[in-house]
């Protein structure tokens, strides 16, 4: 998949007037019409029968689909990792949900071991069309164990596709793309984003696995951010666009396995300066990778040293008084943008 | 084992701790004083209880995501978790951890737990310790049914049973996994028929009886110290809220009717009356503990309440040890 199949700055965001739904209510609506188009494709985790998942991703379909495509499973995130696995290669198309990212830790066996390597240790000769849902991201007070956000150490691993939405549309589109990719996909959705709004188009439509989407067009640096970075960074873009004149370029990569490292680079080329913002801990995280590759592609372009804007190297207080401080917001992007671009930090 | 009238008394005041506390927490989560997940105990009172009577100071406790009970069960200091359910400077884990790690280990209660599983595989170690040291302490492994789907279950209660380690293994069999009914997810009626696949005595208790879970527990507890190694007991019980949060009726996933039927065994309701019907305490002696007890709570809140929040210079201490 090449950069130059991008879609242009803005088509992400279609038609203004176009029907809003929420993220979470773009996953249901993609969970729907893909099972209504695929007999083969079916879902199983905890609670997402009778109860249509603890957040609802699932919410009417165990009504339409029934307890055979619709499977409240025990607690058992291995093996329902691995029902996955077994029923892709037997030939079915499964969805299987792990409630919160940090449970991926639980089944790494089954994802890293056994799913990611099947098809190469196989010769070939395997084929895993698996889908692993989750959701991940912190700033709920849900502490250590429920706000991780582990998207490096899958990617870390060849073979699995890792998927990190930013917006209701790109969330259906990519769960599309997941489904019907016939690798192993992880796709994450963002806990504080489960009600945030955009337009999304009613029909079943997919936006290609490795492609990223420029969220916003600007000449001054680079800011590549995905999950719900991309939210926090385009605030941060708006206050010093306004306030400063500085005009951000935000490259949202949208899947950070396989990543689009040519449209992030051509994007460097263009502002000669780069940061990278994400959730996750700064230390071995996509930052570094992204980092990187932009200095091996483009290090005749940059005029700073590449930035991070990320989380410190903690595991996840639960106090608001502690997570505040924790989590990057469009403060701290800021910040972190004004520092690359060399300009005065304001309280710094 | 026939329990002292001064077992009584504390089977008593423990239960009553523990429910005064869970609904104190309950009423500041409404209000919005409480933040994440809150996961209340409220109904399996009697086998927390009922447990840690029976149990020495210096034995050992793992808990689970609904771990208050355990850990005031225990012995937990009422302001100190308080303040560790807000966030605060002044909570048990300096509000690092809050509801889902609450923890004291000075009173050998090593953790609540956010990870389903995640405890009973640490109670087995800690029972390896005692068993390697040579002493008698015995550690306890508290956990839902739900837990027990689980591969780290299986593979700690093996072990435990494998190297005949003195740790008991209680479950509380509420019958859901958070919205989902036991039966829905195995396909035994009783979890302590898991038991004898380890090769392990298992014993069913009324979980609403703290007596009996407290006799139960002796026996346990007696076994794993004399080094014949572990015991599973079944308690079953019920937990009035929701998985989570302070709902109790309207769910989709249970009837009212059953939550009612639940609430009319309710464990200290039996218990007070009887107690006081057998003449051994008097509902005078059982209020007066009522309402030390809630002043106890009461001045638990208000120092949560008035305790800061932790400083940000703490954010990033604790995640090693300094090493000289
Ligand atoms: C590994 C893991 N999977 C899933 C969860 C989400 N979860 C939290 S509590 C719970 C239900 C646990 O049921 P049970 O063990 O019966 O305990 P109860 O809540 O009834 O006390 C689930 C599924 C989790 N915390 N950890
Ligand atoms: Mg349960």
């Amino acid at each position: 998949m090449s950069a130059t199949e991008t879609a242009p700055a803005g088509t992400a965001a279609a038609d203004p007037g176009e029907r809003e739904l929420t993220y979470l209510g773009a996953f249901n609506e993609a969970m729907f019409q893909l099972m209504r188009q695929d007999e083969d494709i079916f879902v199983a985790g905890e609670d997402v029968g009778v109860q249509g998942g603890v957040f609802g991703s699932f919410k009417g379909l165990a009504e339409e689909f029934g307890d055979r495509r619709c499977v409240d499973t025990p607690i058992a995130e291995q093996a329902i990792v691995g029902l996955g696995i077994g029923a892709a290669v037997a030939g079915l198309r499964p969805v299987v949900d792990l409630m919160f990212m940090d449970f991926v830790m639980v089944a790494m066996d089954q994802i890293a071991n056994q799913a990611a390597k099947l098809k190469y240790m196989f010769g070939g000769k395997a084929e895993l069309p698996l889908t692993i849902t989750t959701n991940g991201g912190a700033g709920l007070s849900a502490a250590a164990q429920h706000s991780q956000s582990l998207e490096a150490m899958l990617c870390h691993v060849p073979g699995l596709k890792v998927v990190m939405p930013s917006s209701p549309y790109d969330l259906k589109g990519l769960m599309v793309a997941c489904v019907r990719d016939n690798n192993p996909t992880i796709i994450v959705k963002n806990k504080r984003m489960f009600g945030s709004t955009g337009p999304v188009p009613e029909e079943l439509y997919e936006i290609p696995l490795g492609v990223a989407n420029v969220v916003r067009e600007g000449a001054d640096i680079t800011v590549v951010a995905y999950g719900r970075m991309v939210e926090e960074s385009a605030k941060a873009a708006k206050r010093l666009s306004e306030e400063q004149g500085i005009e951000c370029e935000i490259v949202d990569p949208r899947t950070v396995q396989p990543l689009d490292t040519e449209t992030i680079v051509a994007s460097a080329k263009k502002t000669n300066r780069i940061v990278v913002v994400h959730e996750a801990v700064r230390f071995g995280g996509l930052g570094a990778e992204i980092a990187a590759q932009v200095q091996e592609e483009a290090f005749d372009y940059l005029d700073a040293p590449v930035g991070r804007i990320a989380a410190p190297f903690s595991p996840i207080p639960f106090s608001p008084g502690l997570e505040g401080h924790y989590v990057p917001n469009a403060k701290r992007i800021s910040a972190g943008i004004l520092e690359t671009l060399g300009r005065p930090v304001p309280g710094a | 084992m026939e329990p002292s009238l001064e077992t009584l008394r504390d089977l008593h005041r423990r239960m009553l701790r523990i429910r005064l506390f869970e609904e104190a927490a309950g009423r500041l989560f409404e209000g919005n004083k409480m933040p994440g997940f809150l996961h209340l105990y409220v109904g399996q009172e009697a086998v927390a209880s009922g447990v840690c009577v029976a149990m020495r100071e210096d034995d050992q406790v793992s808990s689970t995501h609904r771990g208050h009970g355990h850990l005031v069960a225990k012995g937990g200091d009422l302001s100190k978790m308080m303040a560790e359910l807000m966030g605060k400077a002044d909570g048990y884990c300096n509000g690092k951890g809050g509801s889902m790690h609450i923890c004291d280990l000075d009173l050998n209660m090593l953790g609540a737990n956010g990870i389903v599983g995640g405890g009973a595989p640490i109670a087995v170690g800690a029972g390896f310790a005692n068993k390697y040291r040579g002493n008698d302490t015995v550690s306890v492994a508290f956990f839902g049914d739900g837990s027990t789907n689980i591969g780290a279950f299986h593979e700690a209660t093996n072990m435990a049973a494998a190297l005949q380690l003195p740790v008991l293994f209680v479950c509380e069999n509420n019958e859901y996994g958070e919205y989902t009914p036991r039966h829905k997810v195995m396909a035994i009626n009783d979890v302590v028929d898991r038991a004898a696949g380890y090769g392990i005595p298992g014993v069913i208790v009324d979980g609403m009886d703290a007596i009996a879970v407290y006799e139960a527990a002796m026996e346990g507890l007696a076994r794993a110290r004399a080094g014949d190694g572990p015991t599973f007991i079944e308690a079953k019980t019920y937990r009035y809220y929701n998985h989570h949060g302070v709902q109790t009726l309207g769910m989709k996933y249970r009837t009212d009717e059953e939550v009612e039927e639940w609430k009319k065994k309710d464990c200290i309701e039996a218990f007070e009356k009887r107690v006081t019907e057998a003449g051994l305490i008097t509902a005078d002696e059982l209020a007066s503990t009522r309402a030390d007890i809630q002043a106890e709570v009461d001045a638990a809140v208000e120092f949560g309440e008035n305790s800061p929040m932790p400083d940000v210079s703490t954010l990033l201490t604790d995640v090693y040890t300094e090493m000289a």
